[in-house]
């Protein structure tokens, strides 16, 4: 307690006030102070859009803000450039790791200040022994002399986090640095965070992931629509989850993920899954594989696969869509075996699959919203000499339009300039003219603003409610709970569990999802 | 308040969105201008029609690189291929690579010209289709592959021609390259033809949408059903057809075939497609840019040449101005953006 005292008594290492950032004409920040103090975690977080991405850029010296004014150990802080923020003491740690692949791990440590020996070449042994120390820092046991691409994403992380270190910096700004880490990698993470936090370094942490910010967060800015939704503090125990929330979308959570009513979910078994394994690619030796899966799914359900990311999750639906290659298994749709061998069997057979990444994996970003719309089903759209029937085609995007309520200019504009949740109601409209049988959704919401976010639940409820059989895997375990009739959870590409949507809390799938967790306690 | 904001950065949007789609266009004009005011002469119908005379052998291969580039592909064999099926059609039209350097004008010893274009068409969709299943069987980058083939094709035509020309084509078959219909040269309305079947292809179609969306990210396509590799292997076959059409053209406008034909064509060709606002990384792009690109060189070459510019300086001029065009558009494209 007396240290805590201690900390919120110190004066804060950096100190942003009343920061504003235009771009254009489009205000991304406004008006938005903080403090991080020496020795404590931040967290810094609010929805896609909320502006988290355009402050880290001004700390970080990608570029300056408008107006407003930061401080930073006492002094005016206006970095000119991310080295001159890291010369400062500055690091951020981005998604993308910043790490060259091909060099060593002690290579990319000392990347452009190599220790020299006497006749100013690189001391190699000086070097790895330098590197060996930093990286025990962060608990990381393994030869300096590893190349970087044959680390685990969680490693590299690691070893970035020991370069910031090993370059005296004073506040590590992490962003989203668990989303591609498995539970038990996070929670190595989190033990190097406090660690870092007692040797009094202060980390500011941008995360989506509510539950690792309200357990190691000793307090949180949030903003939204780039403004400055509030402080939290953490007060002695936990900062509540619902309160986070609240302050993200400024209503209750218990508002934002209705239930829907309970529905009869009458349908026979549309798809059955059998023993399904997937193939271990060698040149991706880390890549998850499915392990034996077995799945039914009904006509007229929502199935919520839930997993966390590296559950195979994604690769189940991949593996059903015939995007990736099958080692074994059998699959079924309304019991008759098929063996998709590429994404057009499958669509052919009735599958649809809305995937994980919208941006990479379903959106022609330079083609207009019909064009956008109707790829996948361009034979119902053209006569037979294949020529398009442009009129039917935009009549019957007309209608998706309305039913689904799109919010555009014009069927020609480009689908780039929707907004997120709008760009995925296209792609939902692009699959619902096919008419399915199955719809897949990967990760129906993400990059999908809060409202959005329920309409698009709305939709995925009208079209179980016509029949269609919908497997949605997510990894927001609220939106799993609100929308599915039936959860199962996965880990290590098997499936660990099972259960109906209303017996279903966040604990429960919680444990499914990372059945570790029991080991940990008990160590 | 947002709603002002947002109507007028539409209409921002919206001159920038009519620049990019007519910008080629009015630089052609203005360069269509200039070379008047040097030269009224330059106006002259007979030399307009001789510039499309002169554009429709490499435009005709640009419309069907527009394709390739399309899906974010290239073809650099095609100047090595148009002198490959200029020889096969050159055989073909002669009965054999005995007759050649005959000057015979009216032998009637050889299959005629129909038999001559069909073959030239064919070895040219062959020899593209071989490519293209390189490429997606093979996983060879279209780069490297067609890299290949420029030697490959160049290396066939020499050794099938012995290193020289086969000459002299009966009249019906030198008409595609020297006839006229009214006052318009044969390979110009040959090139317009072309020109609009592809437009309508690439715009009314769904296999022109199948294109462009390959093009414009092949993972969404994959993922929304397309046979992503039969797209990429059937763009390869279209620029090959062409590059035998083209052949077809050009020896009969030479009343020659040249077993060094075309070399350095696969640039020109490629140029005019770009400075049309193909981009080179896929999904954007129009055939109506690629005649205007096309039409844009042939104006300079002609022009220039009608002032006494050198033609080494011409190249300069021509070599600067396509790297204008791209960067005239990726400006415009950074304020669409924005």
């Amino acid at each position: 307690m007396s240290t805590a005292e201690a900390i919120a008594s110190s004066p804060p290492l950096l100190s942003v006030e009343g920061v504003t950032k235009h771009f254009s004409g489009v205000t991304a920040l406004s008006d938005v102070s903080l403090e991080v103090r020496p020795g404590e975690i931040l967290g810094l977080l609010g929805e896609n859009g909320a502006g988290k991405s355009t402050l880290l850029k001004i700390l970080s010296g990608v570029m300056p803000p408008s107006s407003g004014r930061i401080v930073f150990d006492g002094a005016d802080y206006a970095p000119s450039s991310p080295q001159d923020a890291k010369r400062h003491g500055i690091v951020t740690i981005y998604q993308e790791l910043s790490l060259i692949p091909t060099l060593t791990v002690a290579e990319n440590i000392f990347i452009g200040r190599a220790p020299l020996g006497p006749l100013g070449l690189v001391s190699w042994r000086g070097m790895e022994d330098a590197s060996r120390a930093i990286i025990a820092r962060v608990g990381l046991d393994i030869d300096p002399s590893t190349p970087v691409s044959s680390l685990s994403v969680a490693e590299q992380q690691l070893v970035e986090i020991a370069r910031a270190l090993s370059l005296k910096s004073r506040l590590i700004i992490m962003d989203e640095p668990t989303s591609a880490l498995t539970e038990t990698e996070v929670q190595k993470l989190m033990s190097i965070m406090d660690r870092l936090r007692k040797d009094g370094v202060a980390i500011m942490f941008v995360t989506h992931r509510l539950e690792e910010a309200s357990a190691i967060c000793d307090r949180m800015t949030v903003l939204r629509d780039g403004r400055l939704a509030g402080h939290l503090d953490r007060d002695g125990q936990p900062i509540q989850i619902p309160k986070i929330i609240e302050k993200m979308v400024g209503r209750a959570a218990s508002e934002l993920y209705a239930r829907p009513t309970q529905r009869d979910v009458a349908g026979a078994v549309r798809l059955s899954v059998r023993g399904l394994r997937t193939v271990r690619d060698p040149l991706a030796p880390h890549a998850i594989v499915l392990e034996g899966v077995d799945l039914d799914l009904k006509a007229g359900e929502i199935l919520g696969v839930a997993g966390l990311v590296g559950s195979g999750r994604t690769e189940l639906a991949r593996a059903i869509f015939g995007a990736d290659r099958i080692a074994a298994g059998i699959i079924t749709l309304d019991g008759k075996p098929i063996a998709p061998a590429s994404p057009a069997d499958a669509i052919k057979l009735g599958i649809g699959l809305v995937p994980e990444d919208r941006k990479h994996q379903a959106i022609f970003a330079a083609l207009g919203i019909l064009n956008n719309f109707s790829i996948a089903s361009l034979g119902r759209y053209s006569n037979g000499a294949g020529f398009m029937a442009e009129r039917r085609e935009r009549e019957a995007l007309a209608g998706y339009r309305k039913a689904l309520s799109i919010r555009m200019a014009s069927p020609e504009q480009a689908i780039e300039g929707l907004s997120g949740g709008n760009q995925q109601k296209v792609i939902l409209a692009r699959w619902l003219a096919r008419d399915p049988k199955v719809l897949i959704v990967d990760e129906p919401t993400r990059g999908v603003d809060v409202g959005a976010k329920a309409e698009v639940h709305q939709i995925l409820v009208q079209l179980a409610a016509r029949g269609i059989a919908i497997m949605m895997i997510s990894s927001e375990l609220p939106e799993v709970l609100a929308v599915s009739d039936r959860i199962v959870t996965m880990r290590r590409g098997r499936i660990t569990g099972e259960m109906p949507g209303i017996e279903a809390t966040e604990e429960k799938l919680m444990e499914l999802m990372a059945l570790d967790r029991k080991q940990e306690v008990t160590q | 308040m947002t709603s002002t904001t947002e109507q007028t950065e539409r209409s921002g949007i919206n001159i920038a969105r009519l620049l990019m789609s007519f910008g080629p266009l009015m630089f052609l004009a203005v360069l269509i201008v200039i070379f008047t005011v040097l030269k009224p002469s330059f106006i002259d119908p007979i030399n307009l029609f001789n510039i499309l005379r002169q554009i429709s052998i490499t435009g005709l291969i640009a419309l069907g690189m527009t394709f390739v580039i399309l899906t974010a592909g290239i073809d650099l064999s095609v100047g090595s291929l148009l002198a490959f099926c200029g020889m096969v059609a050159a055989v073909v039209a002669k009965g054999g690579t005995a007759n050649t350097l005959s000057l015979s004008t009216t032998g009637t010893l050889g299959y005629g010209w129909f038999a001559a274009l069909l073959a030239a068409v064919i070895v040219g969709a062959l020899a593209g289709g071989v490519q293209g299943f390189a490429i997606t069987r093979l996983k060879v980058p279209p780069f490297v592959v067609t890299l290949g083939g420029l030697t490959v094709f160049r290396g066939l035509t020499l050794t099938i021609s012995n290193g020289g020309p086969i000459s002299g084509f009966d009249a019906s078959m030198r008409w595609f390259g020297t006839g006229l219909i009214g006052p318009v040269p044969v390979p110009a309305i040959i090139f317009a033809i072309a020109a609009i079947l592809c437009h309508i292809v690439l715009r009314y179609t769904r296999y022109g949408r199948a294109v462009y969306a390959v093009g414009g990210n092949a993972e969404a396509a994959r993922l929304s059903g397309l046979r992503v590799d039969r797209i990429l292997i059937s763009v390869y076959v279209i620029v090959g057809f062409f590059a035998g059409l083209a052949a077809f053209v050009l020896s009969a406008r030479l009343n020659s075939s040249e077993a060094v034909a075309g070399i350095g064509y696969e640039l020109t060709v490629i140029s005019a497609v770009v400075i049309g606002g193909t981009s080179l990384f896929g999904g954007i792009g129009s055939v109506g840019g690629t005649v205007v690109g096309a039409a844009l060189i042939g104006v300079l070459q002609n022009g220039l040449q009608f002032n006494n510019v050198s033609s080494y300086t011409q190249s300069i001029v021509i070599g600067l101005i396509l790297i204008l065009a791209v960067a005239f558009d990726r400006w415009l494209k950074s304020r669409v953006r924005r």
